[in-house]
């Protein structure tokens, strides 16, 4: 019993923290959500309101799972070429992966549009070689580079993770047991890295579908996430109980996409069966 | 025995620089039991994952059935494997662990069905084919690995200590358990071990190695009493190891005194290792032995008592059924055929002496067994 009340008492600061900066404005915002703008009266208003959002929903949600697919992707040759590696090659390619996420997330993404604008190098350079200009900002591929590029690493460092402990001995009893090299990775090293899988694609996923820099810079006028509408309608001072309930939805919405995958592949990965 | 199934002839095999075997020549027959038994570090388990597959030689060839395999992968081994430490799939139970290769080489449904179930009952499991591997104690799923691998009917089936992360009581019963299966099913098993008893009581015929060279080859009973050097007479039970000279044929001095024997073929006056076991030395009253010595220590060891006698200066092990103090005065006799000729080689002098033996001493070195992987 001591022990437990002396390790309480260790967690007390961050169950402050957690109170005066989570909770705490967790409850304002429901309480905006649930508020009419004007008069401040309770009002279902705001939630019924949503509704016309659902397009945009659709939409970010559908960048934000074309770029975890494709982060997926590029990052798992990446994670197991590292995860092969000796261990000093290791701790360098490691930092290598981490290394961009070293500078600013913002000066990258403004990188990128001085890479892809009309006048930017790529254009110069195409140019020169004669090819001519070819419209790549302000594009739903320049939206999707920049979320890969932003959170590619995100995805790499958990596959990576599950990979790099993987028994080896397993894989060489899948190759003893008539295995070819593919049907090694089908049968035992896939269904093993599910875990690192699941947690990459969300660790992609959630940033993505609530990023509202990246389609404002690098998308076109008609490219809005939901990240967009909600800081317009903070910072332009349009409706911000409206904003609320458009947060807490999108909360809501992650909540049960990590849900769903953990269900998925049961809560330690150990049940996946993939034939 | 029956005809030549795998041969390695002038296997050599170095990691960075490092050699870990040096001329390696073998033949395993068709339906063979051997065992490569030797201590951690000899070159047993390289020499087994060669065989496998998964290491390629530095130079030497592998053959199988009179084909060079030595670049063959893993997988198109008519060979399967039992891991040191099982390696069963954490992600199947325990039925799709041993219906994997089936599987994997297209069986049909009905027959991985069939050939599971009977695989279950070979090996005492059955009912637990839908158990997860993580429910299962350490000897279940040591069966459930070699089920894994004898289901797919292998011609060869090598076997990396399976053994060793058993209990004592467990590991007696696997051994004759394998034994019973490996005659059933007529397969060549490939055994690798560092238990010396394990190796004598299930094979066919024992490879002895040690520094990535192969010691001595032959049957049980012959490596046990003819050994060929002190490495292999140490390694394969007790021995006191003496030094001696071989004055003719059938006639060895050691300790001052001249030993018939049943040993020949040494050049005259050559300097030889004889060894004798603890077990072949007879106890008679001071008076009527050979030589005469006294007790130092003595161990209960259950069957037996294991003493220390002390012979002018150099310590014997002496195993007996009879009690003999500390301080008594014993006299021993030995047969000549319980006196055993080696020529001197590099291990003469390392091994043999009991003079820092304890039963302390004897307890430390298991432990360093348990340890070593």
């Amino acid at each position: 019993m001591m022990r437990r009340n002396k390790t309480v008492l260790l967690s007390v600061p961050y169950i402050l923290w957690m109170v005066a900066f989570t909770l705490i404005p967790l409850g304002v915002v429901g309480y905006y959500a649930l508020t009419d703008p004007d008069t401040g009266a309770f009002t279902w208003g705001n939630l019924q309101a949503l509704g016309t959002y659902l397009p945009v929903f659709g939409e970010s949600i559908a960048y934000s799972v074309v770029s975890a697919l494709i982060c997926l992707v590029l990052g798992y040759p990446v994670a197991y070429f590292i995860a092969q590696r000796g261990p000093v090659a290791q701790k360098l390619l490691y930092m290598l992966v981490m290394l961009p996420m070293c500078m600013s997330f913002l000066l990258r993404t403004l990188a990128w549009v001085a890479l892809l604008q009309d006048t930017g190098i790529i254009n110069q350079i195409l140019q020169a070689l004669g090819i001519g200009q070819m419209k790549l900002i302000r594009t739903p591929g320049a939206v999707v580079l920049g979320m890969v590029y932003n959170y590619l690493p995100y995805m790499i460092l958990p596959l990576y993770a599950i990979l790099v402990k993987m028994d080896n001995r397993l894989i060489e009893a899948a190759e003893d047991l008539g295995c070819t090299p593919v049907q090694t990775f089908l049968r035992v090293i896939l269904p093993l890295s599910m875990p690192g899988i699941v947690s990459g694609i969300t660790m992609v996923f959630v940033p993505a579908v609530s990023t509202f820099y990246i389609s404002q810079k690098l998308g076109g006028a008609d490219t809005v996430l939901i990240g967009d509408v909600i800081e317009r309608l903070f910072k332009q001072g349009d409706n911000a109980n409206l904003g609320a309930a458009l947060s807490l939805l999108l909360m809501v919405l992650v909540l049960v996409c990590t849900g769903l995958m953990n269900r998925l592949t049961g809560s330690d990965g150990e049940d996946v069966v993939v034939v | 025995m029956s005809k030549e199934l795998i041969r390695l002839r002038d296997l050599t095999m170095e990691f960075d620089g490092e050699r870990v075997l040096d001329g390696i020549n073998l033949y395993i027959n068709d339906h063979e039991f051997l065992t490569l038994l030797g201590p951690s570090g000899c070159g047993k388990t390289t020499t087994l994952r060669i065989i496998g597959g998964f290491l390629t030689p530095t130079s030497g060839t592998v053959t199988f059935d009179g084909q060079r395999i030595n670049d063959v992968p893993p997988y198109q081994r008519q060979i399967n494997t039992v891991f040191q430490r099982y390696a069963l799939f954490p992600h199947m139970n325990v039925f799709d662990n041993i219906a994997f290769g089936l599987r994997v080489a297209k069986v049909p449904k009905e027959e991985v069905n069939q050939r599971v179930n009977q695989m279950l009952e070979t090996v005492s499991l059955k009912g637990y084919g839908h158990r997860s591997i993580s429910a299962l104690s350490g000897g279940q799923q040591q069966r459930v690995a070699i089920a894994r691998a004898l289901i797919n009917r292998p011609k060869v089936l090598l076997l990396d200590e399976p053994l060793g992360a058993l209990d004592l009581r467990l590991r007696k019963d696997m051994q004759n358990e394998l034994k019973r299966i490996q005659q059933a099913m007529g397969i060549t098993f490939i055994y690798v071990t560092h238990d010396q008893e394990e190796a004598l009581s299930m094979s066919d015929t024992v490879v002895v190695m040690d520094k990535g060279r192969i010691q001595q080859i032959g049957r049980p009973e012959d490596i046990y009493n003819e050994p060929k050097n002190a490495f292999v007479a140490d390694f394969i039970g007790e021995s006191n190891i003496l030094d001696g000279v071989m004055l003719s044929d059938y006639k060895v001095r050691f300790f001052g005194r001249t030993f018939d024997c049943v040993d020949k073929g040494f050049a005259p006056n050559e300097s030889v290792d004889v060894v004798i076991r603890p077990e072949d030395i007879d106890i008679v009253p001071p008076d009527g032995g050979h030589l005469v010595g006294e007790v130092t220590g003595i161990t209960f060891k259950g069957l037996n008592y294991d003493i220390i006698v002390d012979f002018k200066g150099f310590k014997w092990l002496i195993q007996t059924t009879d009690y003999h103090g500390v301080g008594e005065s014993i006299g021993i006799r030995l047969n000549p055929e319980d006196i055993h000729i080696m020529h001197k080689s590099e291990y003469s002098g390392m091994f043999g002496d009991y003079s820092s033996y304890s039963a302390e001493y004897d307890e430390l070195a298991e432990g360093a067994d348990d340890e070593a992987e």
